[in-house]
């Protein structure tokens, strides 16, 4: 096999290209800039812990079934921990969110780590819908009948039925954690390609 | 060719200061560990809560009055459900919830397709075994004109608003109501029985998720609104983003929420779209930001930046 030919395979080009926009030492960098020194940077890592712990969460609850946690108080203490792991997800995502804002992050060429990170929100915000709604007991009830006159007023309702659980905890927890998790990667590997963003230069140019 | 200008709130200055230490692994392992340990300590401390679902066993137990007159709603057309629209069923465009010219809902059209009268009355009779009377009635009722039916149920609602609960049985003093208050009062004792939970979540088939039916039925009722009044859970109550007990809940949707509780939102019949149209009309905006000139200075004109990195600035003095 010659060289050219080589070069021109898939995994060879995808190798190159993956490694080159993010080589090992980006991707596992053992430095940082000095202007991260800030607890606000916290909350980024805070939120990945976050979700984390809700995924194992949400695992083993998905191992025993949707209904154990209303018969069980191993159940009920991991749904607590299920509960409490999203809250701290949800603070530390926002917390993330604003502080990346007032940075205006989205500089230097980072502006679709800023997109995927809005969007990364709104999913979430789906993700704990379905889950509320998949609990099979009174909030869900409420919730589902409540919520799905939103649903409904888009045309969505056709095909998003709140009040059907068995579809919106495929939704919860096959479906949108999938999108999450890749997402979520595709977030993390932006942040290190481009780094994080600088501090503005004081004193430069005008409103742009 | 000139170089192209520096954009503070688009470019980004090159760093070329220096750089720290940073254990990236190191970092993410302790996060986990300190975050697993404080969901644990939340847990044990507060715990979630877990009010049981209400059954239509139990609503027409507790309030027995408020399921015969939502049963009877549920056949002269006048429920939440019977009027809704898309997806259930067909209504004129103005009975669903339009944005200006928009009728999404109404073009999308029926999917879930439910008529109260069939779904939630009639057929859950007919399952009944052994009740000749009943059945006797339902042959009445299905071999009787369109008009003979709504006067038979427009007799009933007329006297309805004095009905009783006496002695398990339904009371109203109707004439000339045909089968209507054998059919209601036995989908009251079908439903007191639990046997109408079970005939509307599986039909015809053995399994299903499918909970459509039941929860309509239920929130055609005014006993769930009751319920979820007492746990502050209605939507003038900032409902959508709370939940049972004292609970942070989706504190996430305080704006979204916050719309419901002001006009023009709060007194509109199309409310659900026209929040829904306003929040994904600022969330783009928040999404879009890095391109929308001005509002993406509003960070450097704020100078909230200085405390984040207000150790750079100080060292660069």
């Amino acid at each position: 096999m010659s060289t050219s030919e080589i070069d021109r395979q898939w995994t060879t080009r995808l190798r190159r290209r993956g490694f080159g926009k993010l080589p090992p030492e980006k991707m596992l960098p053992d430095t940082q800039p000095s202007y991260v020194a800030s607890w606000i940077y916290v909350f980024g890592v805070a939120t990945i812990s976050a979700l984390i712990v809700v995924i194992a969460t949400g695992c083993v609850l998905a191992i025993f079934g949707p209904q154990w946690w209303h018969v069980s108080n191993i159940g009920h203490f991991v749904n607590s921990l299920h509960l409490w792991s999203v809250e701290i997800f949800f603070f530390s995502m926002v917390v993330h969110l604003w502080g990346k804002y007032f940075m205006a992050a989205w500089r230097g060429g980072r502006a679709m780590t800023w997109i995927t990170g809005m969007v990364l929100f709104l999913m979430s915000v789906v993700t704990a819908l379905t889950g509320y709604v998949s609990q099979t007991n009174f909030d869900s009830q409420w919730i589902s009948t409540q919520a799905k006159d939103a649903i409904n007023s888009t045309g969505g309702g056709a095909f998003f039925n709140l009040l059907n659980p068995g579809q919106m905890l495929m939704w919860h927890i096959v479906l949108m954690p999938l999108v999450l998790v890749l997402l979520v990667g595709a977030h993390v590997v932006m942040v290190r390609i481009k780094g994080v963003v600088p501090p503005f230069e004081e004193n430069v140019g005008a409103d742009q | 060719m000139s170089k192209k200008a520096f954009r503070p709130d688009v470019d980004a200055p090159e760093w070329k200061g220096g750089h720290t230490p940073y254990d990236i692994i190191k970092e993410g392992t302790i996060a986990v560990v300190v975050i697993g340990l404080l969901t644990v300590l939340l847990a044990v401390v507060f715990g979630s809560p877990d009010v049981p679902a209400i059954t239509i066993k139990s609503w027409s137990n507790h309030a027995p009055v408020d399921f015969a007159t939502t049963a009877l709603s549920e056949l002269n057309g006048t429920s939440l459900t019977a009027a809704y629209g898309a997806p259930y069923n067909i209504q004129p465009a103005s009975a669903n919830q339009n944005l200006g010219p928009l009728k999404l809902d109404y073009w999308v059209g029926v999917h879930i397709p439910i008529n109260t009268v069939t779904d939630f009355v009639v057929d859950p009779l007919k399952a009944l075994p052994n009740q000749p009377v009943l059945h006797k009635s339902l042959a009445k009722w299905s071999g009787a004109s369109a008009s003979t039916r709504a006067a038979w149920v427009a007799s009933y609602t007329k006297a309805a608003g004095k009905m009783k609960f006496e002695n398990g049985q339904v009371i109203v003093n109707a004439t000339n109501a045909g089968p209507v208050p054998l059919m209601i009062n036995d989908l009251t004792m079908m439903a007191r029985s639990g046997a109408l939970d079970q005939a509307l979540i599986t039909g015809d088939s053995f399994y299903s998720t499918d909970y459509t039916q039941s929860l309509l039925f239920i929130s055609d009722g005014s006993y769930l609104a009751d319920v979820a009044g007492k746990q502050h859970l209605q939507g003038n109550q900032w409902g959508v983003m709370n939940e049972t007990g004292s609970y942070p809940g989706s504190a996430w949707l305080w704006l979204y929420t916050f719309w419901y509780q002001i006009s023009p939102f709060s007194t509109s019949s199309n409310a659900d779209i026209l929040v829904l149209a306003t929040m994904i009309i600022l969330t783009a905006g928040l999404t879009l930001m890095p391109f929308i000139p001005g509002l993406r200075s509003i960070p450097r004109r704020s100078r909230v930046y200085r405390l984040i990195w207000r150790e750079h600035y100080r060292s660069q003095k």
